[in-house]
């Protein structure tokens, strides 16, 4: 080798190279290097033999632990449905209408639900369940097919205009502009009587000529006083509640060429109970109605 | 006069395959591309014939170039194409940082955060890292070998045909042209031609070793050697597919489901690896001894640490697919090939900081020096984290989080930027014959501008990405989920503000850079004080000397 020499400021020996200027001392590997890197080779040889790791022909090594991490999930899911077991089998043997009669029953149906509703619901209905523009909030008395455990439950289970679902909840408001069955000063006319209904507007030469069109086309489904009907999903148009926005132009294009929501039925996806604290969960929220018939006495 | 003409006419028959295609394209995206092809072919078809220096050429000889000199001109365009690419790739990363705090910032449809992130992160490792990679390793190797630049016309086309697939990269992903590969997002012309490009950078560079003076092969070149070839290779494997037109923008890829992910992340773990690590190692083997006027630390750690590297980097890729499809096994061996990196990695940082041993008060006196060794030190910190994260247990925390963000970032901020503004400082006064730059104190601004910039980026994104952890897992005592996905993005509004603030930041000092380094090809010089510690008088520095009385 060419031309080694001692660098004065470390008196290490060089290795006698030099590239434009550039030299290299031969100082040894640092040991502290070297054996963490030893001590991490033994580590992964160690791994390697412990955990699935060595792959073959048709299958990998198992490792002596036997690991694995769909058995690791399906301990960890058994854990936990193990954990719940309890609870919901008595959620499950609970009629929904005696489950307010008992408030620890109904606080963990309530938590359940909530949990399920994180998952599955906040797409559409927002993580506070308030919805948004076309979307119901839940957490109001409003309710466009009724608000008791029951028939919220039912709402879930087939879902609205869930295509497929023979009992899904189904209404269709007609395009009353989109298939020309009211002229554009019509549509107007009824528009400012749904605005007078809502007190958003004062009665005008427009709202007189809009309450006859009402009279005509809309009674049979949002009543003659406007206030909606559950029968047929009808919204009351008389609060200050709007699912698809309370401007002129928003009121005019539902009128037009009605947007309808379709809500997915979860009975085909989620399981029976999970279903029940749902709608615990939402029935929870501050709507929630007592049942029509027969009356539930609640406990104190 | 044949070269010229034939040259000019390889570019005039590109210039009218690239207009037919654009007028047959079978989609926009592809039309406008290829109008952008044709548009360039042109430029090069005009400075091919203006370029020729007839009178030579009717005197029967071509112009010589100057073979006493180091062949600089490609470095110089990169060096200016770098800054410019870098400033393009930190202004896009702060704004979809602002887009992630204020969603009303996304602009439909051009400037969405789904168009825009490709945008940001091919700008800055593509564009700002691959122009550093390119010149530096024009410049490096021309010095270590004491060698020219070997195929000069091949050299050039390589910058300029990078330039070129960069635009195509970027028009693309805003034009909506994406192969929805992390990392490898253009379609598979974009592919086609990089792949012509990086074979011709791989000529260049081969050859200029191969015609070397020295007797050995430094280093930085074995570095560079590695990063260009394994680059070429993960590029045409994760690239593998099927167009559907060869008229038209989209393809399928050849993998699909858990092979095609394996492929994408062997392929993005490496271009990690063997981008943004190996050739950023080679700059820093020539440019901190050089600005430290060192000795490398030690050689055999350099080899030991080299071979390791390069060994073990390429089985790691496995790790980001943590708890998914991919069978376990693969998982366990990502995983101990990460561990098994930690220390390779670390080997160029110690032989990086060691080499400034016999020089440490240079990190007090010289900002550029202050600025490679906070580099190592963020290289030192990420080679860490890596190997941390890919442990399982931690991943099953930080998979999908912003720590995963956090961790790139200090790599990417730390390393790979301040590494890279560290030469091209050393670079720029010597590439323009200049005295020294325009002012080292800006060198000092950006240097502490870049560095509060990456606390403020790296400690938001800890917090946001283990805060998000957290709430993912959070299971309340009766053993359901705490936290919807909406709620934890919630919590970390404040976080995203102080990740742009770190991000403005260190958009500011790459302003300052970009000052500096203007005035200083113009040839300013900026009247300053040095950079002292301490006052110094040289007129008060010397012994007391006793005057003896007077004899009488």
């Amino acid at each position: 080798m060419a031309d080694r020499k001692i660098d004065e400021a470390t008196q290490t020996e060089t290795v006698g190279h030099e590239w434009d200027g550039i030299e290299e001392l031969n100082t040894p590997l640092p040991r502290w290097w070297l054996w963490t890197f030893y001590a991490t080779i033994v580590f992964a040889l160690g791994y390697v033999i412990a955990y699935p790791a060595l792959p073959g022909i048709s299958h990998a090594s198992e490792g002596m632990l036997g690991w694995s991490s769909r058995k690791q999930l399906d301990h960890e899911l058994q854990a936990a449905e193990a954990a719940r077991a309890g609870l919901r089998a008595q959620i499950a043997a609970t009629p929904l209408e005696q489950l307010p009669g008992k408030p620890a029953l109904m606080r963990a149906a309530v938590a359940g639900g909530a949990a399920a509703f994180k998952v599955n619901c906040v797409q559409c209905h927002g993580a506070g369940a308030a919805g948004s523009k076309g979307f119901p909030n839940l957490n109001d008395d409003d309710w466009l097919w009724g608000g008791d455990l029951r028939t919220i439950e039912q709402t879930l289970i087939h879902g609205i205009r869930q295509p497929g679902d023979d009992q899904t909840r189904m209404s269709q408001m007609p395009n009353f502009g989109s298939d020309a069955l009211l002229t554009p000063a019509q549509i107007q006319d009824v528009a400012s009587y749904v605005l007078v209904l809502a007190r958003k507007e004062h009665p005008g030469a427009s709202s007189g000529r809009g309450k006859d069109v009402f009279a005509t086309n809309c009674v049979v489904c949002h009543g003659s006083d406007g206030k909606g009907s559950r029968q047929f999903g009808a919204p009351n148009l008389t609060d200050a509640i709007w699912l698809d926005g309370s401007s002129r132009d928003e009121v005019v294009a539902q009128i037009s060429h009605p947007h309808m929501g379709v809500m997915p039925a979860w009975g085909t996806r989620l399981d029976p109970v999970t279903i029940k604290m749902l709608a615990a969960y939402v029935h929870s929220l501050g709507g929630g109605e007592a049942f029509a018939a027969p009356e539930q006495p609640r406990e104190p | 006069m044949t070269t010229v003409l034939g040259r000019a006419g390889l570019w005039l028959a590109v210039l009218f395959l690239a207009i037919m295609a654009a007028a047959g394209a079978a989609d926009r995206n592809f039309s406008i591309h290829m109008a952008i092809v044709a548009t360039a072919a042109f430029i090069a078809m005009c400075a091919t014939v203006s370029g020729a220096d007839y009178a030579a050429i009717a005197r029967g000889f071509l112009k010589m170039p100057d073979e006493g000199r180091y062949d600089d001109d490609p470095i110089r365009w990169g060096v200016i194409a770098t800054v410019f690419w870098g400033m393009a790739g930190f202004a896009a990363g702060l704004f979809i940082a602002l887009q992630l705090t204020w969603p009303v910032l996304n602009l439909e449809p051009y400037l969405n955060f789904g168009r825009v992130r490709p945008l940001h992160t091919s700008a800055v490792i593509f564009a700002f890292g691959g122009n550093a990679l390119i010149a530096t390793s024009y410049y490096v190797v021309q010095r270590t070998c004491r060698a020219r630049l070997a195929f000069p016309g091949l050299a050039r086309f390589v910058f300029w045909g990078y330039q070129l697939f960069i635009v195509l990269a970027a028009t693309g992903y805003l034009l909506g042209s994406t192969q929805g590969k992390e990392y490898a997002e253009p379609e598979w012309y974009v592919d086609w031609w990089l792949t012509i490009v990086w074979v011709c950078y791989l000529a260049v560079f081969v050859g200029t070793v191969v015609k070397r003076s020295e007797p050995h092969i430094y280093v930085a070149n074995w570095f560079y050697l590695a990063f260009i070839i394994t680059v070429a290779m993960l590029h045409v494997v994760n690239n593998l597919d099927v167009p559907v037109s060869l008229l038209g923008s989209k393809s399928y890829p050849l993998f699909g489901g858990v092979q095609g992910a394996l492929v994408q992340w062997w392929y993005g773990h490496n271009a990690v690896g063997f981008f943004l690590t190996a050739g950023f190692l080679a700059m820093m083997y020539y440019f901190v001894p050089k600005q430290a006027e060192r000795p490398i630390y030690s050689y055999r750690l350099s080899i030991i640490h080299f071979w390791s590297l390069i060994f073990l980097y390429i089985w790691a890729g496995p790790h980001h697919l943590h708890y998914t499809a991919l069978p376990d096994w693969a998982q366990t061996l990502g995983m101990v090939f990460s561990i098994m990196l930690w220390m390779p990695s670390w080997g160029g940082m110690i032989n990086g900081l060691m080499t400034l041993n016999g020089a440490w008060d240079k990190v007090r006196t010289d900002p550029i020096i202050r600025m490679m060794v906070m580099a190592l030190a963020f290289y030192g910190m990420s080679t860490f984290e890596g190997p941390m994260m890919s442990v399982k247990s931690v991943n099953s925390l930080s998979h999908y989080t912003d720590w995963t963000i956090g961790h790139v970032h200090s790599g990417a901020l730390g390393w790979n930027g301040m590494i890279t503004f560290g030469a091209l400082y050393y670079l720029v006064p010597r590439l323009w014959g200049r005295e020294r730059l325009y002012s080292l104190r800006m060198v000092n601004w950006h240097f502490w501008l870049a560095t509060v910039g990456i606390v403020f980026y790296a400690a938001s994104m800890w917090v946001a990405g283990i805060t998000q952890g957290l709430m993912w897992r959070e299971y309340g005592a009766d053993g359901y989920l705490v936290n919807s996905f909406a709620d934890s993005v919630a919590a970390l509004h404040p976080m995203y503000m102080l990740r742009a603030f770190g991000g403005l930041l260190y958009l500011s000092g790459a302003v300052v850079m970009v000052v500096n380094v203007w005035a200083t090809i113009l040839g300013k010089r900026r009247e300053e004080a040095p950079m002292r510690d301490a006052a110094f008088d040289p007129t008060r520095d010397r012994p007391i000397v006793q005057v003896p009385a007077a004899a009488e």
